[in-house]
């Protein structure tokens, strides 16, 4: 090493035109950044949810006092969750339409589950900018299409949730849920 | 100031004398703001609010670090710590006023400021670096005055958050956690309040550092003027001290006068009586709007309704995000070389165009999210962009300027002539 160094002239090029000196400059910098982007990464990080935020509770929700025609608001991962009991008009409503004309295509089979067609189980947030659309509480509006009616807005949702008009670009979220009998629910 | 008829610093006092050998601070603001900076001796009042600027700024970081010796960043308390602020803290209830309302006067002067950059063509060459930073400024301060409203923690400042971080959701695929990571959560909640605050509390220093470079920036060419001309010699100027110290001081004093009118007998009259009310994740407000300065932006984010290969809600974000982004390539959008638009005649119809176009794009904002208000949005908004994308480039190339005065001298002379005949 010392050898080399005495023989190379100070801002010369070994032949190739690399120097020693370029190698430790480029080495140098490039594990200093590393070692930047390391710590950053902890920085970033923690911004992200907590432990205490990400463990998932799921809860039970009782539907024997749900009537048909009613709906019910709750909390769920601490953003509102509305459990509807459709009346038979209700889905016949949401049946009557063609999925293939809505902005996204659903029918309401697939957003409720086999042979419970009558419990509409989504989140109550409106997927346009997270909004609690109205429409699950006593005497609140529905909109035109009979289901929610975002007053933030202005997007309405039909009786199967899912968006009609309006700026918001997906039906209300089904969150994952099963029965555990005929009137209690888990969702999460 | 690199004018060579500058005054050079010299000092009286044989401490200052000491310093300035040691660190020459005293030079500094000699030369920034005394009378060693020779400014255009024909300002009008409009160029007063730069210097308003700063001092609503200040006024902010006064009223907020002792206001921050009495609010608690937590969603179980903050709303219940502003009441305890207004009902039961000293004086707390005159400068949690002082602070809401001062960060309504601040963006009152700063659009002020901003309008009279539009006009007199501040943003040409060369204070293009004077106007980048202004912009950076001005994004700055909104993050930093969304981010005191969600504080209080009452209905708006909630669903503002949730409207606001729920604009990242729009962006495709990496919305969503964007979104989650912003928030810390999948609402927002205390993780939210907790960086909302240590933020708010930081970005108004990182502001005023922005500002420093704003005045380098301008201390290079030095300051415009209204017949955009350049200064040719030392009889169109007059030093800063004492000549615009007292002009801007004059200003300060009327500004101050309107800020305690409102703050002392309507200090509730820009606020929403919804702000109120407690934060309530289950239930939103009937109309939520963001405070007044956002009106003409948000009116933009909802004056898309309809899919047009994108989602509607990403057009709306996009649009938002670009109206101000445009403003950063306007330099280069209006190529007419005379910077005044008291000499571009059609340029000041459509200046004025401009501004009653934002007025109406902030009444829009302000109303509910229904006919007419959405369609005057929609065509609101298209006009603010086809005024900086059309109809400047257009208007810059074919427009004959009137004849530019000779010299700052002569056109302040001449103004002096006709009032006195
Ligand atoms: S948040 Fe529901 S329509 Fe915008």
């Amino acid at each position: 090493m010392a050898t080399l160094e005495t023989t190379e002239t100070p801002g010369e090029g070994a032949g190739d035109g690399v120097r020693r000196r370029d190698f430790i400059n480029l080495a140098a910098v490039s594990f200093a950044g590393v070692g930047a982007a390391t710590v950053l990464l902890p920085l970033i990080n923690q911004m992200n949810p907590s432990a205490d935020v990400l463990a998932l509770a799921s809860i039970e929700v009782d539907l024997s006092a749900i009537k048909e025609g009613q709906a019910i608001k709750t909390i769920f991962r601490k953003q509102p969750l509305f459990v509807r009991h459709l009346t038979a008009a209700e889905i016949a409503a949401a049946d009557k339409v063609d999925p293939s004309s809505l902005r996204d295509p659903q029918t309401l089979e697939q957003r409720t589950v086999d042979g419970k067609k009558q419990w509409l189980i989504t989140m109550g947030v409106c997927t346009h900018l997270g909004c609690v659309p109205l429409g699950a509480g006593e005497g609140e509006i529905k909109g035109e299409f009979g289901g929610y009616f975002c007053p933030c807005h202005g997007s309405s949702y039909d009786t199967a949730a899912r968006i009609r008009k309006g700026p918001a670009p997906k039906n209300l979220e089904v969150p994952k849920y099963a029965f555990k009998s005929d009137t209690v629910v888990q969702v999460g | 100031m690199s004018f060579p008829w500058a005054n050079h610093y010299a000092p009286k006092h044989p401490l200052m004398k000491w310093i300035d050998d040691r660190l020459p601070l005293p030079r500094l603001v000699y030369n920034a703001v005394g009378a060693g900076y020779p400014v255009p001796r024909n300002l009008n009042y409009f160029w007063n609010f730069g210097v308003l600027s700063g001092a609503a700024l200040a006024i902010q970081i006064v009223t907020g670090i002792v206001l921050a010796m009495h609010y608690a960043a937590n969603g179980l308390v903050a709303f219940d710590s502003v009441e305890h602020i207004m009902r039961d803290v000293n004086s707390g209830w005159m400068l949690r006023y002082a602070h809401a309302n001062g960060a309504s006067f601040f963006f009152i002067v700063v659009y002020l400021h901003i309008f009279r950059g539009l006009f007199y063509g501040s943003y040409k060459a060369p204070r293009e670096m004077v106007w980048l930073l202004g912009l950076v400024i001005f994004l700055l301060m909104m993050a930093t005055a969304f981010m005191g409203y969600v504080l209080p923690w009452g209905q708006m400042s909630f669903w503002g958050a949730k409207v606001i971080t729920g604009l990242f959701g729009a962006i495709p695929v990496v919305g969503t956690p964007i979104q989650t990571w912003l928030l810390g959560g999948f609402a927002p909640d205390n993780a939210a309040l907790n960086r909302f605050f240590s933020l708010h509390y930081l970005l108004p220093f990182v502001i005023a550092g922005v500002i420093i470079l704003h005045i380098w920036a301008l201390h290079i060419p030095g300051s415009s003027n209204p017949t955009g001309i350049d200064v040719k010699g030392p009889q169109d100027t007059v030093p800063f001290h004492p000549y615009y110290t007292a002009k801007d001081g004059f200003g300060l004093g009327v500004f101050l006068i309107l800020y305690c009118a409102v703050l002392f007998f309507a200090p509730n009259a820009m606020g929403h009586p919804d702000n109120y009310i407690a934060a309530n994740p289950l239930s939103t407000p009937a109309h939520i709007v963001p405070e007044w300065y956002f009106w003409p932006f948000y009116a933009i984010l909802r004056a898309f309704t309809v899919d047009f290969i994108l989602p509607a809600k990403l057009w709306g974000v996009i649009a938002m995000f670009g109206s101000i982004i445009l403003l950063f390539f306007l330099p280069w959008l209006d190529k007419s070389p005379v910077r005044s638009g008291n000499y571009r005649p059609a340029f000041k119809k459509f200046f004025w165009l401009l501004v009653i176009d934002v007025l109406i794009l902030g009444y829009c904002g302000g109303s509910p999210a229904e006919e007419p208000y959405v369609m005057i949005s929609q065509l609101a908004a298209a006009y603010y962009f086809a005024h900086f994308l059309i109809i400047l480039p257009i208007v810059s190339r074919m427009e004959r300027p009137l004849p530019l005065p000779n010299s700052i001298t002569e056109a302040v002379l001449e103004k002096h002539g006709n009032a006195a005949a």
